[in-house]
């Protein structure tokens, strides 16, 4: 039961793609840089947030989510069985996190007071965005720490490693407290918004709903992830485990569908799903790509069949992607007639971003010992 | 949230139950509302006065030093030279708008008639921008209630743009060193005793200047008076003694926007349209700031939830932890 690097080339055709779409990325974050962000992006006072929050924050964390979720159940839940799937999602997340972070930056408009978060009498402790900075910030770091063994092991520190883990369990209970924390926040981020968000996403449980959705989607990454890496690379299926995996998330699904759809009845608004608009066709999307995957993950034939598990933990993870996107973007209701649609350069920045990060993830498996040892190396 | 909900989250210690702890009734869990601050300044914008001249556009940029905004559509006859803002934006606090309908034909009316409408920042009671700055760069004054903005202080996150439910903060997306732009009723003019630029300049007293309690009673009196009386409304700042405009009364919209909307705020407008004809947002009288506070005061009080499943989750991992890596050996494959 150990980890080993995956012994491939780093140069491939796949790899050429990614760095070629980070590479248009970083030409079209250097415009910005220097003529603003109206000269590359459609961002309007009706709409101050686009894409480049909304993707590469508010869902490329929920992404970054496996770390997390699988943390919680091995460790904080004792399940020691889906351990060899801890690493490879510390890695994801790490990616995930790192490169939200690096997202933020070139999307505030004065980065270059990016340390005033940090500055005491610059505090605002009331602001939920304040909240959500200093735990992002401290959780980047708490995700090196937890993936450094990996690193250390590389490097042959094996004196270090073991001091290390002696105390790892203080990373790790805060690898679990801080996602709990940043995640429900981008939720409550939300409930400044009022009238400005349809009623169809807006309620008092919008944390809840942000914390539990995004638990459940870093399952999902996970699922994915072992299954196209077990594919790609003709290793040895991890199927066993994300079937049993499953059912947890299933269930955890059962319990979003149930809180969302009953505090909707609940405040009667729910004959809002039925207008027939764009904002009820997306609602109705979110919830049909939920409801597929719990079908998937709790029936003994979804579970068994690798492709169909595969399509649900998918299904799940563009549910939750949508549900984002709406809170944040499509279920806003601007004060005046304002409309926004990514621009190209806006896109291809957040492609760029996705690429790097799997590009970035692809040079780790192939450098440090990430993956579970034996399949590595089968 | 009682002290029973309150054991129930700590117990708990994790997001189910500070979920359960919430009911679903927004306005339950919200912090209490802010109280107007007893010196409170404010403006009173009464739209059936104002001739839409545009001289508080003016002198706002002047007083200001805003630059001239010119909407790339108007570029083709205006060579840069002439301020034609439409809308506030990241180079204008202040604007007039008009409202048409059909022929156009008669003043403040809503059928084929038109009106003007004056658009900054009401200075709110319990400001949403304030709450939700993660740097404290926007500010409400304790005494006078205006609400100012340091951009030394400002991070550019644009939380502000998209809390705000009047739609009022701007960031400035066409430059590369952006800054947010509001309306702080000219605090700088203020403190040498002068009247904020707008209601300094306007000819009619549409933009009229005041303490928030004074400024209710005018606008009190004026929706009391019948249609038609000779009436003079004062001009620049209420009290002082510049020559009024004298007028008759027209036929108001009754109630005044401004007074509950979001928590309230500290500037008052006056109509004879329909204030959402005017372009002016509905908004409930909850303040927002409230709301999201208060849900974020229940989860992070004393930091107490965090600190107690911190430990929780740390008794957990070590013990955990050690049963799961236990036959873990280093390794020393390389790649």
């Amino acid at each position: 039961m150990s980890n080993a690097p995956l012994r491939r080339n780093l140069i491939t055709p796949a790899t050429l793609v990614l760095a070629a779409l980070a590479a248009i990325a970083l030409y079209f974050i250097a415009l910005r840089l220097i003529y603003g962000l109206g000269a590359v992006t459609n961002l309007n006072s009706g709409y101050p947030w686009g894409i480049w929050v909304v993707f590469d924050i508010i869902i490329g964390t929920a992404f970054g989510c496996g770390g997390f979720a699988m943390a919680l159940l091995v460790y904080i839940f004792n399940r020691g069985e889906y351990h060899p799937l801890v690493r490879p999602a510390l890695l994801g997340g790490l990616f995930g996190y790192t490169l939200a972070g690096f997202a933020v930056i070139f999307d505030l408009g004065r980065y270059w007071h990016f340390y005033n978060l940090l500055l005491p009498w610059y505090a605002q402790p009331n602001s939920v965005m304040y909240e959500v900075a200093l735990c992002v910030m401290a959780y980047v770091v708490v995700l090196w720490i937890e993936f450094s063994p990996a690193l250390l092991e590389r490097w042959g520190l094996s004196g270090l490693k073991r001091n290390l883990e002696r105390w790892m369990f203080v990373f790790i209970a805060l690898g679990v407290l801080l996602p709990t924390m940043h995640q429900s926040s981008l939720g409550s981020v939300l409930l400044v918004m009022g009238s400005r968000l349809s009623p169809l996403w807006f309620t008092v449980w919008l944390p809840v709903l942000f914390v539990v959705s995004a638990v459940a989607m870093g399952y999902g990454v996970v699922m994915l992830e072992a299954t196209i890496i077990s594919n790609s690379f003709a290793l040895p299926s991890e199927h066993a485990l994300i079937s049993k995996l499953s059912t947890v998330v299933g269930w955890i699904m059962v319990g979003w569908l149930a809180l969302r759809w009953g505090d909707l009845i609940y405040r009667g608004d729910v004959q809002l799903a039925f207008v027939g608009n764009l904002k009820s066709g997306m609602f109705w999307l979110e919830n049909a790509l939920m409801l597929a995957a719990v079908l998937v993950f709790l029936t003994p034939a979804g579970r068994a069949s690798q492709r169909a598990s595969f399509l649900g933990a998918a299904a799940l993870l563009a549910g939750g992607s949508l549900y984002r996107l709406d809170a944040y973007l499509i279920g806003q209701q601007p004060i005046s007639n304002w409309h926004y649609f990514p621009s190209v350069p806006e896109l291809m920045v957040t492609i760029g971003m996705v690429a790097l990060e799997v590009l970035l993830y692809l040079v780790f498996i192939k450098t440090l010992p990430v993956l579970h040892g034996d399949a590595a190396n089968a | 949230m009682t002290d029973v909900d309150r054991r129930d989250f700590l117990i708990g210690a994790g997001f189910a139950t500070a979920g359960a702890a919430v009911p679903s009734d927004a306005s339950a869990i919200a912090r209490p509302p802010k109280e107007m601050p007893p010196q409170a300044v404010g403006m009173l914008y009464d739209s059936t006065l104002c001739i839409g001249c545009r001289a508080c556009v003016a002198a706002c940029k002047a007083a200001n030093n805003m630059p001239a905004d010119i909407p790339e559509h108007l570029s083709g006859w205006n060579e840069y030279t002439w301020d034609s803002a439409e809308d506030l934006s990241g180079r204008t606090l202040n604007v007039i708008k008009v409202y048409r309908n059909g022929t156009v034909e008669q003043k403040d009316r809503e059928i084929d008639g038109f009106a003007f409408v004056k658009r900054h920042c009401l200075h709110c009671v319990d400001p949403s921008c304030v709450s939700v700055c993660p740097v404290s760069a926007m500010k409400k004054d304790p005494v006078t209630g205006i609400v100012s903005h340091d951009a030394d202080a400002c991070i550019g996150c644009r939380f502000c743009v998209f809390s705000c439910p009047f739609g009022v903060p701007q960031f400035d997306l066409n430059n590369p060193f952006g800054k947010i732009a509001k309306c702080q009723f000219c605090s700088h003019l203020q403190k040498d005793g002068k009247v904020p630029a707008c209601c300094d300049v306007c000819p009619t007293g549409a933009s009229l200047f005041g303490t928030v309690k004074d400024l209710e009673q005018e606008a009190a009196r004026r929706l009391a008076a019948p249609a038609g009386t000779p009436y003079r409304f004062p001009r620049g700042k209420l009290g002082e003694d510049r020559p009024p405009n004298v007028a008759t009364i027209p036929s108001y919209i009754k109630g005044t926007y401004g007074e509950h909307e979001a928590g309230g705020t500290q500037v008052r407008y006056l109509a004879g349209v329909p204030f959402p004809k005017l372009g002016l947002p509905k908004v409930g009288p909850q303040s927002p700031a409230s709301l999201a506070e208060g849900v974020q005061h229940t989860i992070y009080r004393w930091l107490i939830a965090p600190v107690v499943a911190f430990a929780g989750l740390a008794f957990l991992a070590r013990r955990n932890a050690g049963r799961t890596d236990a036959d873990e050996a280093p390794t020393s494959r390389r790649g």
